[in-house]
Formats: structure tokens, sequence, C-alpha cells
């Protein structure tokens, strides 16, 4: 069996003295679209700024490619190709939309997605090219902030709550652009609150609770009473 | 004509305050840094230019050649070394390593060059003046005039038009996400100090062939730069040479009424614009 992409191994986080992720074991394999699931609090994002080295680990409770990424500051992760679109979209207000991707290519990773190809993905963006980044709605902005990680060409994208705070169709066309993002072998981990949504566009999930992994299945065979005791904690 | 003449000088002498504020407005609006001994840096590399004169018997616009890079050098190193371990959610930590910084410039340039005043001497450029519709302006104000809206104006396009200035931006707006797109804030910062001494160097070359200097001359530039910066409406450029303009104006103005009142005019016009405006009269343009 290949080694994982990603491999997370006793991972514990904290904010301060708030423990917020104890002792967490994953993995991500290549060209795997990986779902999270929990609710409010469970980790997830802690989850993701650990592993994009926006909080501090042990060396190697993340190994990446087989190298040891746990305390790796943020910047040297983005070079070695892990993406992620930050909860609450983030883009940077003082840019333009055309700005704000540019600024995703700064690492300068070779790879299918450029400026064209993201303007191809979402046409709208291209309309939209010189608009400051904060006079857009938010599924556009969303677009942005997707377009603005697969402008470093990652082998790993992390999507943290990519629907929030979206009406259910601006939701639909980004799910519907899922299929070409990850088309090319990418891998992608995929945060949600909404299950359904995660369960039908990955193949393999883990849900979080209280900062522990309380089940990890194939998307498509876990059944709804293994989630909801997962998520819940009820019996 | 009198008063044209004291506006016409103030607006020229403005465009010295606005590049004393440059460097100020540029670090404050990428890390929220206030900068309290960026007056002492004025005169360190006034200092430094009168090193290199005498050094090298140069004028002190070719010394400008080798300061601008030793004060862009000097930044670079400051920064990654001391400043950045001072940034964070706290505002006072760099305010009060700053203040150390200026004690420390002041008291080393003391033990070098004892408290006597200097001055670079730029030769028969100093008194040159051109005849302009009556009036008599100097050729070195005008210099330093022109100087000012260059480097302001690259300031502008390397902010709007750059890589460089695009990352500045980013990192001011929000540093974590700034770093997941591969931007090294330390290493940006780094670039941000070494640039706003970089400015400051030409702005403290001006300076002390304008003016004598000593060591303890720093505050006032300081003020005048905040002055110039408030003025204007933090975070934008234009508006700080707008603010340096109206400061030099304004002490000008008060200088013609009375000598004595020079500075007292600029420090009222100040706290007038901010009891009135107190963003300042451009606040900035985007985001």
């Amino acid at each position: 069996m290949p080694e994982p992409m990603l491999q997370i191994t006793g991972l514990n986080s904290y904010y301060g003295d708030f423990q917020a992720l104890y002792n967490l074991n994953m993995h991500v394999d290549a060209g795997e679209v990986l779902a999270i699931i929990g609710a409010n609090g469970a980790g997830k994002t802690t989850l993701m700024r650990s592993i994009t080295g926006l909080l501090p680990n042990g060396p190697g409770e993340v190994t990446y490619k087989g190298d040891a990424i746990g305390a790796l500051r943020a910047d040297q992760i983005a070079f070695k190709g892990i993406a992620l679109v930050p909860e609450g979209r983030q883009l940077f207000p003082s840019l333009s939309v055309e700005e704000n991707l540019l600024i995703g290519g700064q690492t300068g990773r070779a790879g299918p997605w450029s400026l064209d190809k993201v303007f191809e993905l979402f046409p709208i963006l291209k309309e939209r090219r010189s608009a400051p980044s904060t006079a857009l709605s938010g599924g556009q902005q969303q677009m942005v902030a997707i377009g603005r990680a697969l402008m470093s060409n990652p082998d790993l994208l992390l999507m943290d709550e990519i629907s929030l705070g979206l009406a259910p169709v601006i939701i639909k066309t980004i799910y519907d652009a899922l299929p070409e993002i990850v088309g090319d072998g990418m891998s992608a981990v995929i945060v949600e609150q909404d299950i359904s949504k995660a369960l039908s566009v990955t193949s393999r999930l883990y849900c979080l609770q209280e900062g522990r992994v309380t089940l990890e299945g194939q998307s498509k065979a876990v059944s709804r009473d293994d989630i909801s005791r997962a998520y819940f904690g009820v019996e | 004509m009198d008063w044209l003449n004291a506006i016409v000088q103030g607006m020229l002498l403005g465009g010295l305050y606005a590049l004393f504020a440059a460097g100020l407005s540029l670090i404050f609006g990428v890390m929220r840094l206030v900068n309290i001994a960026h007056g002492d840096f004025i005169v360190l590399a006034a200092f430094l230019g009168l090193a290199t004169t005498t050094a090298l018997g140069v004028h002190p616009f070719v010394a400008a050649l080798f300061v601008i890079p030793a004060m862009a050098v000097i930044g670079y190193a400051l920064q990654r070394g001391v400043l950045n371990q001072t940034l964070g959610d706290d505002l006072l930590p760099p305010l009060l390593v700053t203040f150390g910084l200026s004690v420390i410039i002041q008291n080393a340039l003391l033990e070098v060059y004892s408290a006597d005043p200097q001055k670079l001497n730029a030769g028969p450029l100093e008194v040159t003046s051109i005849p302009v519709g009556g009036l008599s302006v100097g050729l070195l104000p005008l210099l330093t005039f022109g100087v000012a809206v260059m480097v302001i104006g690259g300031l502008q396009w390397m902010f709007y038009h750059t890589a460089l200035g695009r990352a500045f931006r980013a990192v001011s707006d929000n540093q974590d996400i700034a770093q997941l797109m591969g931007l090294n804030r330390r290493h940006i910062f780094g670039l941000a100090m070494a640039l706003a001494l970089a400015v400051t160097a030409l702005a403290g070359i001006l300076l002390g062939v304008r003016t004598s200097f000593d060591p303890a001359s720093g505050g006032a530039r300081l003020i005048f730069g905040f002055e110039a910066v408030i003025i204007g409406g933090l975070g934008n450029l234009w508006g700080t040479l707008a603010g340096g303009i109206i400061l030099g104006v304004a002490q000008n103005i008060g200088a013609q009424i009375n000598p004595g009142w020079q500075l007292l005019a600029g420090h009222i016009a100040f706290l007038v614009i901010l009891a009135v405006r107190p963003t300042g009269l451009f606040p900035r343009m985007s985001g």
C-alpha cells in the first residue's frame, strides 16, 4: 500500500491553554477527495490551521509526501503545495479580484491553473476582475477564494466551510465546479457542516467531535445513524 | 507679495516634511508599527552623509548613493533582528523598543560627533535661486520638492502596480492569510522597513543640506512627519504630501505674522485639522 500523501499522527493542538484537538490520527491519500464533518467547535478549522502551519505543531505530527512539516511556517508549507480556502473566505480587502488571484500564484508553482483557467471556471470573475474584492457578493467572493487557492497549483487543496452563509443556488454552482477542480488528480479535503453535500462529492469521511475523530468510513457506506452518533455524541 | 512668497516657500518646505513622513506612513501602513525613532533615523542618515562626504570628499548628493543602500540594509537588519519580535496584538512593545532605539541613536551620535551642529555642504546649489514671476525660488527647495513628488509617486506606483506592493497590501490586510499565499511576513516587514529607511536616507541628506543638524534634532522631525501623516490621512501617500504642504505653508504663514510663531502655527493647523477631520483630509482610498 502506497504511503498516504498527508499523514497526521497523534496531533494535539492548542489555542493558548485550551486544547482543541486530542491525539488526532488521520490520512489523505493521493488523488483522494475527503470529507471532514462535525459540529461547530469540533475542531475542524483548528485542524486546517494546524495542517497549513498557521498553528505550530510538533514536527512529526504532520507529514506530507514523506516530509515532517508539522513545525514549518505557513509560507513554507504553501510552497510545498498545500493550499487552503479559509473559512469565511477572508479575501484581501485592499486588493482587487484579479490581485487576490495573482497573489494566490505568488509561490510560482507550475501546474494547470492560471488566471485564465480560473476565469474559465468562474466566468463572472473575469467580468469583475478590477472590482475591489469587497464589492462582490458572498458567492463571488467564495469563487475568488477558491480561485486564489487554485492559483498556487496545489497538490492538496483544503476547503473550509465553502458553503457557509451562501444561497443554495450559489452552493450548487460551486459544488458543480468541484469535479473540474479535482479532476487533474489533485487531492482535496472538504470541511462541511452540510453533511449530504459533503458525502455527495467525496469518497471517504472523518467525523470530528470535540477534538477527536469519532467516525471514519467510506462516504457511501456509512449510515445516517452512524453519522448522527458520531456528530452529536448521542446514542 | 510677501504672503505669496511665504506660501510658495511653505509649499516647497512641505516637500521635505512629506519625505520625513513617507517612511512613517509606509511602515505604519504595512505593519501598524509606530516608529518613535524615525526622526533619529533621519538624523542618523544626515550624519552618515556627513561621514561619507568627509571621508570621500564627495558632494552630499553623491554621498546619498552610499547612504540610501546603507540605511536600507540597517532597516532590514533592524526589522528582522529586533522589531519583528515586538510585533503582535499589543501596540506597546514596538513603541517602547523604538523609543529605546531613539535614545540609543541619539547618544551614539552624541558620543561620536558631540553636540555641535553640523551641516552638509552642497556648494553653490544651496544659494542658487530662480526668479519666478517676481518671486525668488531657491533651487534646493525646488529640488527637494521634486524629489518628494517623485518618491511619493514612486511609492504609490510600487504599492498599486508591483508584486511587492501587492504583498505589502496583502500582509497589511491579513497576516495569516498572506502567509498561506507563501509570503513570509517577517521578510516582507523587513523589506518595508528597508524601503522606509531608504526614503529616510534621502530625507536626511536633504535636511542636512538645507539646515544644520545635531544629534538631538530627531524629535522635531518626528513630530513634523507625524503631523504630515495625520493631516493627510493614515495610509494615503498623496495625502501625506498634501499634509506636508499644509504644515509647511502654515509654518511659513505663522512666521510671516511673527517669526516666533512659525512652529506654533504648524501645530495649530495640525490640531485644527485633527479636531475637524479626525481621520485626516484624505483617509485611505481603498479598503
